[in-house]
This record gives structure tokens, sequence and C-alpha cells, in this order.
């Protein structure tokens, strides 16, 4: 079947009672993307819509799969590190670290503490950084066209520090199976400070832009919305569970790297629409901010390297390893068969599965607002495909 | 035809009441020109304005500080290839911005830049200006319709609902500002623009404070519903890029766009006139009554010049700024003659103010009275331009259903109520 | 690459030493003067049986069926095809795993059951995490867990567009990250990693070959 003859397949959009007042009413079927400005990637949306109010969607995805998971059955575990950076484009250091913690699970080893607090670091600036393109993005397609700007200079300063640290900006490969490569460079801790001290007052300033700006509240509230139960159901994690009222977040339920030392909260939600998700990943920002501030000034001294052997060879065996990216649960379901290469390497991204609750999200709800819970949703393409 | 040019200089009715059709012309080219201009500089502005709201520069390249961009994009637009889609209704295709344009430049007839500095005082100027306008929304249908396609049809007819029900807001407040003009000895109003500015004159006071905060919530109303009339953010969902319907105008390239555009651009002053002349009390200056002393008015008057001045200062230090390599070296130098170009200006409008500067009817005191009136009125209508500017830089936008609701369930019930209290109150003052 | 094709070294050395694989006994000499010929180094990790309530309770109900097992840290069953959906509704239902975080599967294509599909499921309540592993033969179908986690849908549709494993009783099997008509299943091993379908290639880009 050509992609002409599959175009038009909606037959999956089950109708359940169709709010039909009156005896024939049009339902349309709108195409949204692929290319297509609001949808943050290649993403495609069918949308049957009874007038403006939308019935169901089909989400078509797969423009950007690169096949990551096939080409780690042929790259060695080093080799494969650069792979996953490109996954989530935008959280490529929380990508990087499940990676390694998950092979370092595998191989039973541990990084060094010193590692384990650059890595917390690291991670922790990255979210931010995920969190301010989320909140540029999310505030363009609503209308705002002011806060991209701010967001975007002020993640300069966060992805200047990667370029100092490990010379990438979005694609970092920070880190290394068993700990860092690279050692803090002089005057980290003072770059890391400065800009705890920059975007403190910017995190305001970007709340005066919008969290009790009439037309924001009016355009996300009460859109977009999804129970907690409904949530669990669907497998949705990360802020999108959170701003439903779940209070779970895998750096407390689950501590990895050097977590459980820090002291931070988790913000939640009471109603699940968008501007709770709002609300969350701001709060976010904050206690990511908070953790950074505890770690960036007690790093511990020693090495940044664990003894890992010079050819990675995990025994024979499976380990699964999540963490808490800045979209969700990031999953490495790694079977390693006691070769250099992985024999199977299952990425469980957090975009694909919150995706799936865009049908459950947007059902009645207006066109305008499809746009808008695309993008509370946080999804980055590559994540999905891969 | 000299004597019919000199003989308006000594009267002191707009050239329509005086008959001058001659002078007529001359004003009617006059606004063209002027408002074609305001939208040139309105485009430049909107540009740099958004841009430093955004932190970044904007249009720098084009002529310093992109002064000369607008010119090149009219040039550009020109230029560009006239797609007409082949099922569109030809004619209705190439008459719907025309319609617009028409609609938008006719307003600017009744407008009044001073107490004789209008092409004609209409006695029924408002209710002229309030038909012509809505003669807007029948260019952006025919514009939808003859697309002949499913989206501008969409856009077209939100934009046109849009328009409609804000246009009753608008013409309720409109009711209540004319209400006020008929708080005088006589008891009778006027609908005509200059006759309303020259009530707020007898009555030394703007209507904006006039039975505060009635003036002030009137005054709002149409601040709101005026933006909702011209598609201007945060009302500008028919023609969002983010949405799927991308407006009425979507099948129009190059000349025709910009049509549309100018439309826009002079609607927008053509409401933003409006609410000066019926609120802020047109082409009088601030304090008229409070600072009445002969000094005072000396001071006013040095308004033009200095404002001008303070421009060209501006464009001097634009010039001292620039890096002085050779790369910048024409930049550099339009800039130093744009900034000769406002000195002049400047110069001559303090010359004029010096030499007016008694109350007698030379012709330099008539030449400078006129061009204090045309300069507070242009004042009040550009910061208005910048408002709208600041909007766009600063909101996001309201889903349709949201608008209609606003525009229907909170602007109409304010508007008839602001309507009924300011009629018992002027009932009671007067 | 199966394990079968090592070199005729000593087993990998155990976790965090730096020591490489010693393919040179000879040069690695030196380093270690007086080794014991077989010397009783620890094989690495192996699975250790895993005992906990949940699983006395299912093996008493399953019997044979069930295999319970812990590697790492990380607990996982592994059921006969037969307890598929049932044990996954009852853990579902009676043990709370109420988030189904992956469903993913494994190809190994010299066994005889071929495919390894592997639940991964999370418990809220009980904040535990653990994996239900069954093999099935190529060919075979599996009954779908949508009606259980409404998350399976399109993990499950990954699966059968990666591997071709059908899952019986999903609303909307299709092709999710692959065109509609592709053909081929790209995570088989059989699937070469450079190999495309070229008919599709060539119907639907017009190009002779997307390499």
């Amino acid at each position: 079947m050509s992609i002409r003859e599959s175009t038009n397949d909606v037959s999956n959009l089950d109708l359940d009672t169709p709010d039909k007042t009156y005896l024939d009413s049009n339902e349309l079927i709108i195409n949204m993307g692929p290319q297509h400005p609001a949808t943050h990637g290649v993403l495609r949306v069918i949308l049957k819509l009874d007038g403006e109010r939308v019935l169901g969607t089909e989400c078509v995805i797969g423009y950007l799969h690169r096949g990551v998971e096939k080409i780690a059955e042929n790259r060695t575990y080093t080799m494969f590190n650069p792979y996953v950076d490109r996954m989530d484009y935008v959280a490529a250091v929380s990508n990087g670290l499940g990676y390694c913690e998950a092979v370092e699970k595998l191989l039973n080893v541990e990084a060094p503490a010193r590692a384990q607090y650059i890595r917390v670091i690291l991670t922790e600036l990255n979210r931010i950084a995920s969190h301010q393109l989320w909140l540029g993005t999310h505030a363009l397609d609503i209308g705002a066209m002011t806060p991209l700007f701010y967001t975007f200079r002020d993640r300069e300063e966060i992805l200047k520090i990667f370029e100092r640290y490990c010379g990438a900006r979005l694609t970092t490969h920070a880190f290394r199976i068993g700990g860092c490569q690279y050692e803090t460079y002089a005057g980290f801790e003072k770059d890391v400070n400065n800009f705890l001290t920059f975007f403190a007052p910017k995190i305001d300033e970007y709340e005066t832009l919008l969290t009790t700006n009439r037309i924001w509240l009016e355009r996300t509230k009460n859109v977009g919305v999804i129970s907690g139960e409904d949530a669990i159901a669907l497998g949705v994690t990360g802020p999108v569970l959170r701003a439903s009222g779940v209070k779970w977040d895998l750096r407390k339920a689950q501590p990895y790297a050097a977590y459980s030392k820090f002291d931070f909260e988790i913000p939640i939600g009471e109603n699940g629409d968008t501007y709770d998700r709002y609300l969350v990943r701001m709060a976010e920002m904050r206690q990511s901010m908070r953790i950074i501030e505890q770690a960036v000034n007690s790093i511990p001294e020693g090495p940044i390297m664990g003894k890992v052997p010079k050819v990675i060879k995990p025994p024979v065996g499976e380990i699964y390893h999540s963490i808490e990216a800045p979209k969700g649960e990031l999953g490495y379901f790694i079977v390693s068969d006691g070769s250099t290469q992985p024999y199977r390497l299952r990425v469980r991204p957090p975009s694909l599965v919150n995706l799936q609750a865009l049908d459950i999200m947007v059902r009645g709800l207006l066109v305008a607002d499809v746009v808008a819970v695309i993008g509370t949703i946080d999804i980055v393409l590559g994540e999905v495909d891969r | 035809m000299l004597n019919a040019f000199m003989s308006y200089l000594g009267s002191t009715v707009t050239p329509g009441e005086a008959g001058n059709q001659f002078w007529a012309l001359i004003y009617v080219l006059i606004i063209f020109a002027g408002v074609s201009l305001a939208v040139i500089c309105m485009n430049w502005l909107e540009r740099k304005a958004l841009a430093h709201f955004q932190i970044r520069l904007g249009p720098m390249r084009v002529g310093p500080h992109g002064l000369l961009q607008p010119i090149a994009d009219a040039l550009k637009l020109m230029l560009k290839e006239d797609i007409i889609p082949s099922e569109a209704d030809q004619f209705v295709f190439w008459v719907a911005p025309l319609i617009g344009l028409l609609a938008a430049f006719t307003v600017y007839t009744v407008i009044p830049f001073g107490p004789s500095q209008a092409v004609s005082d209409m006695n029924i100027g408002i209710l002229f200006m309030l038909g012509v306008s809505s003669l807007g929304v029948l260019g952006i249908v025919v514009a939808g319709w003859a697309s002949n396609s499913h989206y501008p049809l969409i856009g077209a007819l939100r934009s046109s609902a849009q328009m409609v029900s804000y246009e009753v807001a608008m013409g309720l407040v409109v009711v209540s500002a004319i209400l006020m003009t008929s708080l005088n000895a006589s008891g009778t109003g006027t609908l005509s623009m200059i006759g309303i500015v020259q009530a707020q004159q007898q009555q030394g006071i703007w209507f904006i404070f006039k039975f505060f905060p009635l003036g002030f919530i009137a005054f709002a109303i149409f601040a709101i519903a005026m933006v909702a009339e011209t598609n201007r953010a945060p009302f500008d969902m028919a023609e969002a890029e983010s949405e799927l319907t991308a407006g009425f105008h979507t099948e129009y390239s190059g000349l025709r766009w910009s049509l549309f555009m100018l439309a826009e651009y002079a609607a927008m002053i053509a409401v933003s006139s409006i609410a000066v002349t019926l609120w802020l009390g047109g082409w009088m200056r601030p304090f008229p009554n409070l600072l009445h002393a002969p000094a005072w008015e000396f001071i006013f008057s040095l308004f033009p010049g200095l404002t001008f001045a303070g421009l060209a200062a501006i464009a001097v230090i634009g010039t001292a700024r620039m890096p002085a390599h050779s790369f910048f070296k024409i930049q550099r130098m339009g800039l130093a003659v744009f900034a000769a170009l406002l000195g002049f200006i400047a110069l001559f409008l303090l010359v004029i103010a010096v030499a007016g500067r008694s109350a007698d009817t030379s012709v330099a005191a008539r030449f400078r009275e006129g061009i204090d009136y045309v300069y507070w009125f242009v004042l009040k209508v550009a910061v208005f331009m910048y408002l709208f500017i600041w909007y766009r830089a600063t909101w996001p936008r309201y889903r349709f259903d949201q608008l209609m609701k606003i525009g229907w369930k909170v602007m109409l019930p304010i508007s008839l109520g602001v309507l009924i209290v300011t009629a018992i109150v002027g009932v009671i003052f007067s | 690459m199966p394990e079968d094709v090592k070199s005729p070294a000593p087993p990998p050395p155990p976790e965090g030493e730096p020591k490489p694989t010693a393919e040179k006994p000879a040069a690695a000499a030196p380093a270690a003067p007086a080794k014991p010929a077989a010397p009783a180094k620890p094989a690495g990790p192996v699975p250790v049986p895993w005992t906990s309530p949940l699983v006395e309770k299912y093996r008493s109900q399953y019997g044979s069926g069930l295999e319970a097992q812990t590697y790492l840290g990380q607990n996982y069953l592994t059921v006969d095809r037969a307890l598929i959906p049932d044990i996954l509704r009852l853990l579902r239902d009676e043990e709370q795993f109420d988030y189904c975080v992956d469903v993913t599967a494994v190809h190994y294509p010299k066994r005889e059951k071929q495919f390894d599909v592997v639940w991964i499921l999370y418990s809220f309540p009980r904040n535990e995490r653990m994996r239900v592993k069954t093999q099935i033969a190529d060919g075979a179908s599996i009954p779908s867990c949508v009606s259980i986690w409404a998350t399976a849908n399109w993990l499950e549709r990954e699966v059968y567009d990666m591997f071709g494993i059908k899952f019986d009783g999903h609303p909307d099997l299709k092709r999710i990250l692959l065109p509609d008509g592709w053909k081929g299943h790209p995570l088989r091993k059989d699937y070469g990693i450079l190999q495309q379908d070229q008919e599709w290639v060539q119907i639907n880009l017009g190009i002779e070959s997307g390499q």
C-alpha cells in the first residue's frame, strides 16, 4: 500500500457517542503536519472534527525513525554512547546518564562519588535547559512570542557551560561508562554559581509574563485534562503525571546517581490540565536550581572514572535501568550476550508513551487547543521515533 | 486658482464646508501621502520595537538601523509574481483588497487634525466613520470567498464574525461619548468630529476624565474593541501562523497582499484617530485651561520642534555609535543625512514656533497653530500605535470562541451599562 | 554474537578489574607470577532464584509454568506462553502492578522458540519493578494486554513493527514507526543493518535505492 492509499485510513478513530445534535453533521478530517510550525518536529496528527470540536485523533509517527536500536546491536558499548544523545536531542545529557548508568549496572560497577556529583549537576542543568526550550515553544504556540527569546537567551548560559565542559552544546556526550571523562574545568563551580544567581530572577520574569496573565489562564486552564488514574493506566510519566496529582519522581522513588544526597521537593498539580503542567515545570526548574546549588558547593574530591575494563564486555544477562529525564521515565533495557556489542538495546522513550495520551486529552476540545496540548506534553520527535 | 488657494488660508472652516474643492483635493492628497508615510514608519517601528521587546535588534542592514527596510519590502512585494488561483473568481479576487483599502482610507475624510484641518466636517461625521469602517468587513469576506479555498474561507468568516461582534460594543461606547457632548448650555450634542473635540474644549475636560470612571471605562472598551476590529494581537487568531487556518489573505501574494497590509495599518491608524478624537481631546494640547498663560502657550508650542530635535539627537548618537569600519561608511553617511534631515525639520518647526509666538492672525501664527494641532493629534495617535505593538509582543492570543465570548458577553453588557449610566448621570448633572 | 565463539581464554575477569581480557596468557605471566592453574575466580553475577510471597503464591498456582529469578537485583518471572495474559492480569489486579513500563522483545534466531517477549512492570504502591518474560516461536502470536494496561497499545505496535510478532486482540495492530507498506521486520537478527525495503522505496520515493 503506498503512501497515498494509507493517508486517509482513520478507521481506528472510534466515535463513542458523537455529540450529534442534528441529523447530518459533517465530520471533517483535517491533517496537521508532518510539516507544521507547531508540532515540534515531524509529527502528523489526523484530527476528526465535528465543526470545531475534536472527536478523535490519530498520530502518525516514524518520520524521524533512524533505527537506533538496530545500530546499537552493531556498535560496541562505548561506541554507542554518542548515539543516545541524538534521541532526545534537547536533553542529551540525561540520555547519556541513563545509558551509562545502565551499562554500569550491567558491569556491576559504580561511578565514583565525584563523577556522580558532576553527573547530577550537568543533568540538572540540562533539565533546566530542556524546560526552557519547552516553555519558549509552548508559549509561542499559544501566541506569546516574547518568552521564546527570553528562554533561549538564558539557555545560552547553560549551553556555554556545556561547551566549556565537554566541547558540545547540544549533543554533549558528557559521560562515559564508569564515570566522566573530563574533569571539571577551572572555574566550573564559579560558572555554575554565576548561572544560579543569574537565573533565579529569570524564572520570576517568565512567571510575570505568563502565570497570572489572563489570556494565558484562559488558554491553558481546563485544557487537556487527564486524571491521575488515566495517566497511570496510559503509562504517562514525568511532569504530565505529576501535574495530575501523582507524586512520583524516580529521583526520589528509586534514586540513582547522587540524588539521595540532596534535598529537593517534587512539585505536583491538582487538575492535570495544561496550566498545572506549566506550573509543575516551572517549579521543577526551581527545584533543579536547588539541587545544583547543593551539589556544586560540595563536589567531593576523588577520581572521576571508576574501574572499568578497557574493553567493555558485560557478562551475559539483562538489565533495565531508568532515570527521570525531563520528559518522563527514560529507560534502557539492555540484553548482553557477553560480547562487546549489546545483543539488544531497547530504549523506553517517555515522549512516545506520553504522546499516546494525546488522544484522551484532546477529546472534546477545539482545534486551537490541540496545538496547546501537543506543546504541553513536551515531546521530542527524536525520542518518539528513535 | 490662487484665489481659491489663498481664500482657504483665511477661512476657519474645513475646505469641504468652505466649498473649496481645490483645497479639499490638496488635503486628500496630503492625507493619502501622510497615511502611506505613516504606514511605512509603522512597519519599521513594528519590526524594530518587536525585536527590541524580544531582545534582538531587528532589521539593521537595509539602510542604517533598518530605516530603508520598509522600502525594500515594498519593492520586493511589487516585484513578486502575482499568483491567482486558477479556480478563483478573477474579478472578485482583484477587487477584494481594493474594497478594504477604500474603506480604510475613506474614513480619513472626517478625521480632524485641527479645527479646520479636515477634508470635510460632516455634521454626521461619527456616523459616517462607523458606517464606512464597517465596509472593511466586506473586503475580507470577499477576499476569502474569491480564493476558492477551504482555509481562507474559514479564516475570512472568522475575521468577519470577530469584526462585526466588536463593532456593536464599539458603536455603543461611541454613543456614550456623543452623549457627553450634549452636556452643554444648549443641551444639544453633535455627531460632527470637529464638534466633539470642540465640545471637549468648551467643557474644559477630555471625555476620558469626564464623570470618572465612566469616561475611562468607555474609552477602555473602545480601546479593546479597536484592537479586535483590526485583527491585531491578542485577537489575531484568524491570521495566526500556528493555527490551521492561515487567514483570508492566504492566496494573495505580492502587491495584492501588501494592499491588505496597507489597509490593516491604515485601519489601525483610523480607529486610533477616532479614539483620540472622542476621548483624548483630539488636537488639544494637555492642560489648555489650567496652564493658559502665554508663556505656557509658548512652551507647549515648542514641543513639535523639540520632538524632532530629540529624534535628530538620537540619530546623531546612532551615527556616533556606528562602528568606525569601512564597511559601515555608507550606513554612517546615511544615518548622518537622516539626522540632518530631522534636524532641519526641527529647526524649521522651532522657527515657526518662535515666529508665530503672538496670538495674532499673521500667517506665521496661523501656521504655528496648525502645526501644533496636527502635532498633538499625531502624537496621541502614535502612542496608540506603540500600544498596538506592545500588545502584540506581550500577550498570547485568545482562542476564537473566547474572543467571541468576550465580545458578546463582556463588552456588550458593559458598554450598554456605560451608556445608560452616562445618560443618567448626564441628566442629573446638567 | 553467540557466546560459544569466544577465544579459548579464561572467563571474563570479574567486575572492576582493569586487566584486559587475557588473550595473551604469556604476556600476563609477569604480572601474576604464581597463579594457581585454575583460580577460583567468581564467574560474574548469575541469576539467582527470587523468593517472595508473590512468587510463592504464583508458583503454587501455576507450578512449573513459572520460574522466578533475580539478576543484579532485578526480579523477573519467566512464564510459559499459556499463562499470558492471565498472569499479567493477576499482577495488575492483585499485586498492584498498575504501570506497564514497557513491552519489548528479543530475537534469538538459534533457539527453538525464537522470541523473548518481555513486559516490564512497576507498582506505584509497592515501589517495585519486575519483568515478565515469555518465549514464543516464530510466527506464533501472543495475546495482547491492551485491555490490562492502555499503555501497551503503541508499545505492542512497535514490537509488531520491529519483530513481526502479532498480538491477538490488539485494537489496531499496524506499523507505527515504519511506513505502512514496508516489508520486513528490522530488529530481527536476519535483517541486515543496511537492508531496506527497496520496493517500497522505489514506489513511494521514486528513486532506485535508498542506499
